[in-house]
């Protein structure tokens, strides 16, 4: 098996891995960044194809890399012996990773609440929509109407207006009046202040709803029409494709392998971006959903600490401070509302992995009673969709997961396994 | 932009912009559907980012692969559950 060793193993290349990278690796550490993506820069740095890398992630993967920093992309870490030994898989086979010193920076993913007819074709996340677009998704002339809840909604919204799509309407669950309250609050972060306003400038011509949300999408084989409630009345409209996603849902999986806390939905840290296990940091959206310029304070703090820099890690706590502030009224603003837990029909799949439909959820009492009486959860995604559904729709935490954390070949399986017994052999 | 790949989808060659995902591959192709689910339904990506694995196919041989998370490279085979 292939090996690599370091001082500072960061997983994930978003914001938060990338500013963790490249402080550490400036701290005198050897740096190791992995991240399952074929590129770096996480969810929002995404490179779209024809611009290729962000400027931002260019800037920091330069310094990191001008300290002798590598990058494996491409691979995923799919399990751990301790949290100094971790095994990644990539398209040649699994890797095992060494590590003094381990950051998490898994960031999140969005959160999708099923209705009738989410599994059709076309009926895609909102985050994941751009995603797939930035990749080449042909989306010009495509009419298209974005739901959910979150700031996400416009961002995309007007990327996809700038980008050739039609925008039929942004359908935002929150009510009108908490929006203005928080958009009014941003006077305090100009940078997001200026974005926000910019935004608004794209989507002049685009109605904007609050108060409302998808009732059932509809079509023969793909999404063709969707029916959304408006301020209590239906309004039905004929699209291409349709994206909605509500709000985002910390990335946990690997903290959770480990053995991390995890509370209120992330991974437990404290004022240094220690995790409950030692040598185990977290940083970013795996922490809580904060936004770009929290992940990137919370990286700074973890690359000081990860390379032995307790004073300078406290020094940059401050700025993390106050975009954590922002990220509470963030939370308030868009809290998903209770109507949203009435949107499945009895036949609506929930788990769609192995196509378990609600009546059957609905009726278990936790997680692992309706593991039991189904297979919810146990697909291929390892309940990563209906795990976070279920987390708004019956309170159940997200199920602890299970290695390896995708599927792998069954060589791959059989000689992770035959190192994963070497290492317990040789720390028992 | 990178020079042009082909990918075989299901026998049926497809030439592709280097770079482009399998799943963006696919869809611009018009198979929007990469699977079937356990009960026969339809479908097709949704988080574009690995999360969901709705857009599994078999690429080189390798079972239940996220095509969101492949860059298509020249002669690379893809089997959907779809066709
Ligand atoms: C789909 C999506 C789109 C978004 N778009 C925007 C936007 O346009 N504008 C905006 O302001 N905010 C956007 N956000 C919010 C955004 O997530 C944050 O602002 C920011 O990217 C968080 O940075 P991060 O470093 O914490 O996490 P991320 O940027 O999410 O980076 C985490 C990285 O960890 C990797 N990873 C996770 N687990 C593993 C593993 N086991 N093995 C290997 N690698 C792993 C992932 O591949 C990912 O690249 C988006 C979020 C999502 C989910
Ligand atoms: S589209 Fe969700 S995993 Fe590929």
């Amino acid at each position: 098996m292939r090996e690599l060793a370091c001082d500072v193993l960061v997983i994930g290349a978003g914001p938060a891995g990338l500013a963790a990278a490249a402080t550490a690796a400036e701290g005198g550490s050897r740096v190791v960044v992995v991240d399952e993506n074929p590129e770096a820069g996480g969810q929002i740095w995404r490179s779209a194809m024809v611009h290729g890398p962000h400027p931002e992630t260019s800037a920091l993967a330069a310094r990191a890399l001008a300290r002798g920093a590598r990058f494996l992309t491409g691979a995923t870490v799919v399990d751990a012996a301790g949290a100094n030994t971790l095994f990644a898989v990539d398209g040649a086979g699994p890797i095992m990773l060494r590590a003094g010193r381990l950051v998490l920076a898994l960031g999140a993913t969005e959160r999708f609440l099923p209705f009738p007819g989410w599994t059709l074709p076309g009926v895609f996340g909102v985050g994941g929509l751009q995603a797939l677009a930035k990749n080449g998704l042909e989306i010009g002339n495509r009419t298209i109407a974005v739901a959910g809840s979150g700031p996400l909604l416009l961002a995309v919204a007007a990327w996809l207006e700038q980008h050739g799509a039609h925008v039929l309407g942004v359908f935002e669950q929150a009510p009108k009046a908490s929006v203005v309250r928080f958009g009014l609050g941003l006077w305090r972060h100009p940078r997001k202040l200026a974005q926000a306003v910019a935004l608004l400038r794209v989507l002049r011509q685009v109605p904007r709803h609050h108060d409302a949300w998808p009732l059932r999408a509809e079509g023969d084989g793909y999404v063709e029409r969707v029916t959304f409630s408006v301020s209590g009345s239906e309004r039905t409209l004929q699209v291409d494709y349709l994206a909605c996603a509500f709000g985002l849902a910390p990335t946990t999986g690997l903290g959770a392998l480990l053995g991390c806390d995890i509370a209120g939905g992330g991974i437990v840290v404290d004022a240094l971006q220690h995790t409950s296990i030692p040598e185990v940091l977290c940083a970013g959206e795996s922490t809580g959903i904060g936004g770009v310029d929290c992940a990137l304070a919370e990286g700074v703090v973890a690359g000081h600490v990860a390379s032995g820099h307790d004073d300078r890690a406290r020094a940059a706590c401050r700025r993390r401070d106050r975009e954590r502030g922002f990220a509470e009224t963030l939370g308030q603003a868009y809290a998903l509302r209770h109507e949203l837990r009435g949107l499945p029909s009895p036949e609506t799949i929930i788990c769609r992995c192995e196509d378990v439909p609600w009546s059957v959820v609905a009726e278990s009492d936790d997680v692992r009673d309706a593991k039991l009486k189904t297979r919810a959860g146990m697909g291929p995604c390892q309940g990563r969709v209906c795990g976070g559904a279920l987390e708004f729709l019956k309170r159940w935490p997200r199920d602890s997961v299970r290695p390896p954390l995708i599927p792998i070949t069954l060589g791959e399986l059989a000689e992770v396994g035959a190192a994963l017994n070497r290492t317990e052999d040789q720390t028992r | 932009m990178a020079d042009a790949v082909r990918i075989l989808v299901d026998g049926v060659e497809l030439s592709v912009p280097g770079g482009t995902t399998v799943a963006v591959a696919l869809a611009n192709a018009g198979r929007l559907a990469m699977h079937r689910s356990v009960d026969g339904e339809p479908r097709g990506p949704v988080c574009g980012m690995g999360m969901c694995f709705e857009c599994r196919a078999s690429i080189d041989g390798r079972r239940d692969t996220r095509s969101c998370m492949v860059t298509c490279v020249d002669g690379m085979e893809v089997i959907t559950s779809h066709a």
